[in-house]
């Protein structure tokens, strides 16, 4: 084998995943033209509202999914606050609309703007702790948010929620008739986020961020700042999670108190962890199998099967929730890859490689982040 | 003077609330670096069953608030115990995965409690002198927050007496300073996680209870509102000290009642800008060790 056919080789590797990922996009951007049925997944054909507005929505908690997989997986932050951000997207655009009364794109804009600015002040506070105590401080932040959204309801319609002025919006994005157009913009959306995730990270702050995840002194020692790097990876995931928020907001023409909750924080981390840790395609699967699961086991819990058994049965099955929360603590049990870290480890071990969870990975450097202060007592 | 009073008092009964939830989920971090998501539905848990034994004995009478306070701590502790060897046992020295796996369990767990017992808050009623107020300086407290109070410090002296006094408690004394060596001196750590988990359970089991009392009502979601208040007053008291968990739990409380009083309501927001505060200038917070 010469030198050149390895290098071809290697070369088609890598653009492979990239004709599918470019295949897939025009697959779904032609969606709403085709006639396609998958009965038990999709309530309708692909070209009617039904469907398309399902697609949308699996494809806005996809954009958020991989926003926090970049925090997660890159990053090694594991935040219970990331919903305040999604949350600070769907109410600044709405805020921005009827408030100040400004058109759709710099509402846009202002809403992106807000997300990032609370993202920065409550990410380099938070920061100033990590690990464990880390996602308790995200979780004091994002709840603080979701009081204050409950709160002030005269600004985000409290309880209630706030709907989306469509005075300011243009006719295309509104009604039934143009679910369409949102499903094209929420496509958009969605390839954005997984563009500028794929751009974190290959650049060289991903690999920083990577580094300090793994081991945050050898970073130090290099000369290198953890702290700003970790700090930026958190703003831009921040910020995608705002742009998915956006969307939600367009897309569902109005946002309720449960967009900037730690439910929906913990929600995301389903989707995470349920798709796989430290992949791209895995938070996207997760994303989307979660939504599809959820809305399934809605209509399962509402069918005459489970409202015949007895109450043993009939209590837990009819929760979505909690058959979502039995499922996520059996994946981290016993496939704590997800879906695509078991996938991946399959590959690897058939090429004999060695297997790592991304999960595993950050619990050793959190055990080299304690073992220093334990070595230095046995002295 | 008496507005002064009731804030003052009102807080440290609301902080001897926060204690209850916070000393376990304190143990708990500090001996096995687990934060426990679900120590939440413990108390909701407790709280229903405290609840339903308190509906079967009348609820009017002492014996029956009693016997529902102890049902509810048996509950807290029996329910952190399966947790604890089911689900944090099998993942051992994997942090990451026990949190998950406990922010799986009280997602599951409120969804369970909303099919069980509905969706709706359920008004509850105990004794009668629970309702009346004693009057202290010219400001009228609620009798709850006696009964707090009163909990809290028996919680406390107990836990207190039990780590220093016994030979489990001192095991896990010696484990939340250093666990290796612990281990090292051939002494099988693990069987504490599981006492640790139970006495965390029963804490906020009472709790729970109590909380329901406090509230008035019992629901699906009363863990949840607690938990982030212990988890602020346990960052805020430093991770793992249980003399921080109680100091912080009543300045928690207090600067939330005064901030609610005097500032419009704007308690919550205020204790989270105090754990802001606490994080800048001292991250390992109030009595924690240094990170």
């Amino acid at each position: 084998m010469t030198v050149e056919s390895t290098s071809r080789r290697a070369a088609v590797k890598r653009y492979v995943p990239a004709m599918v990922g470019v295949g897939l996009v025009v697959l779904m951007a032609l969606l709403p033209m085709l006639d396609i049925s998958i009965p038990g997944i999709l309530p309708t054909p692909t070209y009617m509202p039904g469907s398309l507005a399902l697609l949308s929505l699996c494809m806005v908690f996809a954009a958020l999914a991989l926003s926090y997989n970049l925090l997660l997986g890159s990053g090694g932050m594991l935040s219970f606050g990331h919903a305040l951000y999604f949350g600070a997207g769907a109410y600044g655009l709405g805020i921005a609309l009827e408030h100040f009364g400004v058109p759709l794109w710099p509402g846009i804009l202002i809403a992106l703007l807000g997300g990032l600015v609370i993202a920065f002040i409550t990410g380099a506070v938070a920061m100033r702790v990590s690990g464990i105590p880390f996602a308790m401080v995200t979780l004091a932040f994002a709840q603080a948010g979701s009081v204050l959204v409950r709160r002030n309801s005269g600004v985000t319609g409290g309880e209630e929620g706030l709907s989306l002025d469509t005075a300011q919006v243009p006719d295309f994005l509104i009604g039934v008739v143009n679910t369409r157009n949102l499903y094209w913009l929420t496509l958009v959306v969605l390839v954005i986020v997984y563009l500028v995730t794929l751009w974190v990270d290959t650049s060289r702050l991903g690999h920083l961020a990577r580094a300090t995840r793994e081991n945050e002194q050898r970073v130090r020692v290099l000369g290198l700042r953890p702290y700003r790097a970790r700090l930026i990876v958190f703003v831009i995931a921040a910020g995608l999670a705002s742009l998915a928020g956006v969307a939600y907001m367009l897309l569902q023409s109005g946002t309720v108190p449960r967009a900037v909750s730690a439910d929906l924080t913990i929600t995301i981390l389903v989707m995470v962890v349920l798709g796989g840790v430290g992949f791209r395609w895995g938070a996207i699967v997760g994303g989307v199998l979660y939504t599809l699961l959820d809305q399934r086991l809605t209509v399962l819990a509402g069918s005459e099967a489970i409202a015949g058994l007895p109450d043993v049965l009939r209590v837990p099955l009819s929760e979505p929730l909690f058959i979502l929360g039995v499922l996520f603590i059996l994946v981290v049990m016993f496939l704590p890859g997800g879906i695509a870290g078991t996938f991946d480890g399959w590959l690897r071990r058939r090429r004999g490689e060695r297997a790592r969870t991304a999960l595993r990975t950050l619990d050793d450097a959190e055990t080299m982040v304690d073992a220093p202060e334990q070595s230095e007592v046995r002295v | 003077v008496s507005t002064l009073v009731l804030t003052l008092i009102t807080g440290v009964g609301l902080g001897a609330l926060y204690f209850l939830v916070a000393s376990g989920l304190s143990l708990i971090y500090g001996l096995m670096h687990v934060l426990n998501f679900a120590h939440g539905a413990f108390l909701t848990l407790s709280a229903f069953i405290g609840w339903m034994v308190a509906q079967a004995l009348g609820t009017e009478s002492w014996g029956s608030f009693l016997a529902s306070i102890a049902v509810g701590a048996l509950v807290g502790a029996a329910f952190a115990t399966l947790t604890e060897l089911v689900l944090i046992r099998p993942l051992y020295e994997r942090h990451i995965e026990q949190v998950l796996v406990t922010v799986g369990l009280s997602f599951a767990a409120v969804a369970l409690f909303e099919g069980i017992w509905g969706t709706d808050a359920i008004n509850i009623s105990g004794p009668p002198w629970l309702k009346q107020t004693t009057e202290v300086l010219g400001a009228r407290i609620p009798n709850t927050y006696w009964v707090l109070m009163i909990a809290a410090v028996l919680v406390l002296a107990a836990l207190v007496l039990f780590l220093k006094k016994t030979r489990y408690g001192m095991i896990i004394r010696a484990g939340v300073e250093n666990r290796s060596m612990v281990t090292a001196l051939g002494i099988d750590v693990r069987r504490s996680f599981t006492l640790v988990f139970a006495i965390g359970g029963a804490a906020a089991g009472i709790g729970g209870v109590l909380a329901m009392h406090y509230s008035t009502f019992v629901s699906a979601h009363l863990g949840a509102t607690l938990l982030i208040f212990a988890f602020i007053v346990t960052v805020v008291g430093g991770l793992g000290s249980l003399t921080g968990a109680a100091v912080a739990s009543v300045i928690v409380a207090v600067l939330q009642q005064f901030a609610n009083f005097y500032l419009g309501g704007t308690g919550d927001f205020i204790v989270v800008i105090l754990l802001a505060l606490v994080l800048l200038v001292r991250p390992s917070g109030l009595m924690g060790k240094r990170a």
